[in-house]
């Protein structure tokens, strides 16, 4: 398009930006964004390519041959290696040591993690303090955690810690993780996991009980409902739905991937090994089975995702959203 | 000014995220490279050898490693002293392009058959005859020597003679007496006997179907276990740990001698590595004896531990790794005998230098090296790690959780017998 000023001079006009022109800019914004969203992500997409999705298929491909001492093997078995697995054997019965784990340490951690946040979200003094108290082991790591409580808390002789309390009871001292009747390991195991977790559940917590508007309670009270486990019950509970649907993944997801504490107080027993401890010893341990070891990865993530969802289907996980 | 002559315009906010994008991808890909303590392939022309050890509890075992590999001349030899789960760190290593190209472990039959070690025959030829038929056994498969035996092992019953003259308790010689030892011995604070954290389910495993009368395979590889003499040692062994004599849960695991040397236990499972040190702590107080033998048919056992060195068949270069090894564990004698004797005790694989180990010629230690030579049992190549797990389970599953013995050695006998499939 072109223009004539007044004094005849003819000049490209500058016409005022029509759809093809914002068509063109866009396009070429949409590039630019394009480009850098790939430079951004590109690299971590494909970190997340070599080091997840790669591993995840080449495992499926190990898992239908005999791979003994090796990751690229010739002998095909089918679905042999799942067969294996899958008949009673440890594999199995790891993941009963597993059920038993999550049966206890699941409804535990999510009791006492609502107890935690209930108190200090109560408490009217030093609250950031308890916060970070009670937050802090979360950052310490399992196996240090682990060696604390084998070797000097829970130590199996008269100067372990446990055991210099009972003796102050003349109780004799107990093998705590060397006792498997009464199965005093547990009290370990669970102990250790408790105190390693309850800081983070309770953290989720205690930001869900912040969101609960103060009118709700008000109204319940004007209403005639009492203080105390009334309203815990019919709104604060409730209110946490969502909050607890997403705990209780987590919580259960973490039981699934169970690994370093008893990989360090109870290695390669069979009365405590969970999937992952069986699996590690299967593939990296001196055994190098790393065909049976992928088809029971496989098995155990195909586990972990049925359960996620069926969890998600009963108690009704995003409902709140919709 | 035109945004090309404009050096703030053209390195704009655009041109500054495509900048650091590109150096948080270099440095992606340049952390995927990584440092696999290899080294190069060779230095100055001379050749890059990386030698694995697990880490040994005797002090001054790193420096020793250290000190052999810096004297060797033909190539730059670098040790990793990997402590921790060393086996699983090497099984890694060896399935991928950055494990060691010379390192210590166990015969293991499928290491062998899946190519991931190289025959050492032609190295070993010229002092074959020195080296005790019955470790080279232990480290051959179909006919041919995969690794050079650098100590032997042996492990026994440690007891405490003053404990037991008080107690009024001989060393034990039958299972029984072993039984009524630890319940004799258990009081003031000392526990009988210590077996490690696992109670012996996992030590004591292969050497209690010895102990028995009773092989763990045949000698053309079948389950051998299965017999009813194994019932029995299981049920002996189970009758130890419900006598509550045993010590459980120290700080340190049956190969440390830390509990027995401390007056946690009387007696202690171990080996003669930790000899020196137990002398150093309690002089002429103690003493040994084998496993004692379960059952009419059974007999006394002295459980070979002891480590052997491999060459990797994805070395750099496989010659000059198994020149080092040559050099190392077969030419410098003084060498290997500072190895045997001079931190823990191990008894050296080659004849000729086991008779000049004064060390190991007086005392207890020469009681060691006697009962070893009556009682030594080895592993077998053909036992593979995955059968050793099957009978510790075995074991741990019938003494520990007190399930039927019976049917326990029946399940190990068929798992084991699947795991012999894998290696026909």
């Amino acid at each position: 398009m072109t223009t004539t000023t007044t004094d005849g001079a003819r000049t490209v006009a500058t016409a005022p930006p029509g759809p093809a022109a914002k068509m063109r800019r866009d396009r070429h914004g949409t590039r630019g964004s394009t480009r850098t969203f790939w430079l951004f992500a590109g690299p971590f997409l494909a970190g997340l390519l070599l080091f997840v999705y790669v591993p995840v298929g080449w495992s499926f491909y190990l898992s239908l041959f005999q791979a003994q001492n090796t990751v690229v093997p010739t002998r095909f078995v089918g679905l042999d290696n799942y067969a294996d697995i899958l008949t009673e054997g440890p594999f199995t019965d790891s993941l009963w040591t597993f059920t038993l784990f999550a049966l206890i340490v699941v409804p535990l951690t999510y009791v006492l993690a609502l107890a935690l946040a209930l108190l200090v979200h109560r408490i009217r003094v030093a609250r950031a303090f308890f916060r970070s108290v009670f937050f802090i082991p979360t950052a310490c790591s399992y196996v240090v955690a682990s060696l604390v409580w084998k070797l000097s808390i829970f130590n199996g002789v008269r100067f372990g810690l446990a055991n210099t309390v009972l003796g102050w009871f003349g109780i004799e001292p107990v093998a705590w993780i060397g006792t498997v009747s009464p199965p005093w390991y547990w009290m370990v195991l669970v102990t250790l996991r408790l105190w390693l977790q309850l800081g983070f559940y309770m953290i989720l917590f205690l930001a869900a009980l912040q969101q609960i508007p103060k009118e709700l309670y008000e109204a319940a009270w004007t209403d005639g409902a009492r203080p105390g486990w009334q309203t815990f019950r019919h709104i604060t509970l409730p209110q946490l739905r969502t909050t607890s649907v997403a705990v209780v993944l987590l919580m259960l997801i973490a039981a699934y991937q169970a690994f370093d504490e008893f990989y360090n107080l109870l290695p390669n027993t069979p009365y405590a090994r969970p999937p992952l401890v069986y699996l590690y010893y299967t593939a990296l341990g001196q055994g190098q089975d790393f065909g049976h070891g992928s088809a029971g990865a496989l098995v155990l993530s195909a586990l972990i995702t049925m359960v996620t969802l069926l969890q998600g289907r009963i108690f009704g996980f995003g409902k709140a959203d919709s | 000014m035109s945004p090309e002559q404009n050096p703030s315009r053209s390195f704009g906010r655009r041109s500054f995220l495509r900048a650091s994008g590109t150096v948080a991808a270099a440095g992606f890909l340049a952390a995927c490279g990584g440092n696999t303590g290899r080294g190069g392939g060779s230095t100055g022309g001379k050749a890059a050898i990386s030698q694995w050890y697990h880490q040994y509890g005797e002090a001054g075992t790193q420096q020793a490693a250290l000190r052999y590999a810096k004297t060797y001349s033909h190539a730059d030899v670098s040790v990793q002293w990997i402590p921790g789960d060393y086996a699983s760190k090497l099984s890694s290593g060896l399935v991928s392009s950055s494990g060691p190209d010379v390192f210590e472990f166990h015969p293991d039959v499928q290491m062998a058959k899946s190519g991931q070690i190289v025959p050492l025959d032609d190295i070993i030829a010229d002092v074959k005859s020195d080296f005790t038929e019955k470790d080279l056994a232990a480290n051959s498969v179909d006919g041919k020597v995969y690794g050079i035996r650098m100590i032997d092992d042996p492990q026994f019953l440690y007891y405490r003679k003053s404990l037991l003259e008080k107690a009024g308790v001989q060393p034990p010689t039958t299972f029984d007496e072993l039984i009524d030892a630890s319940r004799k011995l258990d009081k003031d604070g000392v526990k009988g006997l210590y077996l490690g954290l696992k109670a012996g389910s996992d030590i004591l495993a292969s050497p209690l179907v010895w102990a028995t009368g009773s092989e763990l395979l045949t000698a053309d590889h079948k389950v051998a276990f299965d017999t009813p003499a194994t019932v029995e040692g299981l049920k002996k062994m189970r009758e130890l740990y419900t006598s509550k004599t045993l010590l459980l849960g120290a700080p340190t695991d049956w190969f440390d001698p830390s509990a027995f040397i401390q007056g946690l236990t009387a007696m202690q499972w171990c080996g003669l590595w930790a000899m020196p040190g137990i002398q150093k702590a309690l002089g002429d107080d103690f003493g040994i004896v084998p496993l004692p033998g379960i059952g009419s048919a059974g007999r006394p056992v002295v459980y070979n531990g002891g480590w052997s060195t491999y060459v990797s068949a994805k070395a750099k270069d496989v010659d000059a790794a198994k020149a080092f090894v040559k050099w190392l564990w077969i030419e410098q004698t003084k060498l290997q005998e500072d190895w045997c004797t001079s931190y823990g005790f191990h008894i050296p694989p080659r004849k000729s230098l086991a008779a000049k180990a004064t060390k190991l010629q007086s005392g207890t230690a020469a009681e060691a090296v006697k009962l070893f030579g009556t009682n030594g049992h080895y592993d077998d190549p053909y036992w593979t790690q995955a059968m050793t797990t099957i009978s510790q389970d075995m074991v741990n599953n019938a003494v520990v959780s007190g399930k039927n013995p019976e049917s326990e050695v029946a399940k190990a006998r068929t798992r084991v017998e699947a795991e012999l499939k894998k290696i026909a």
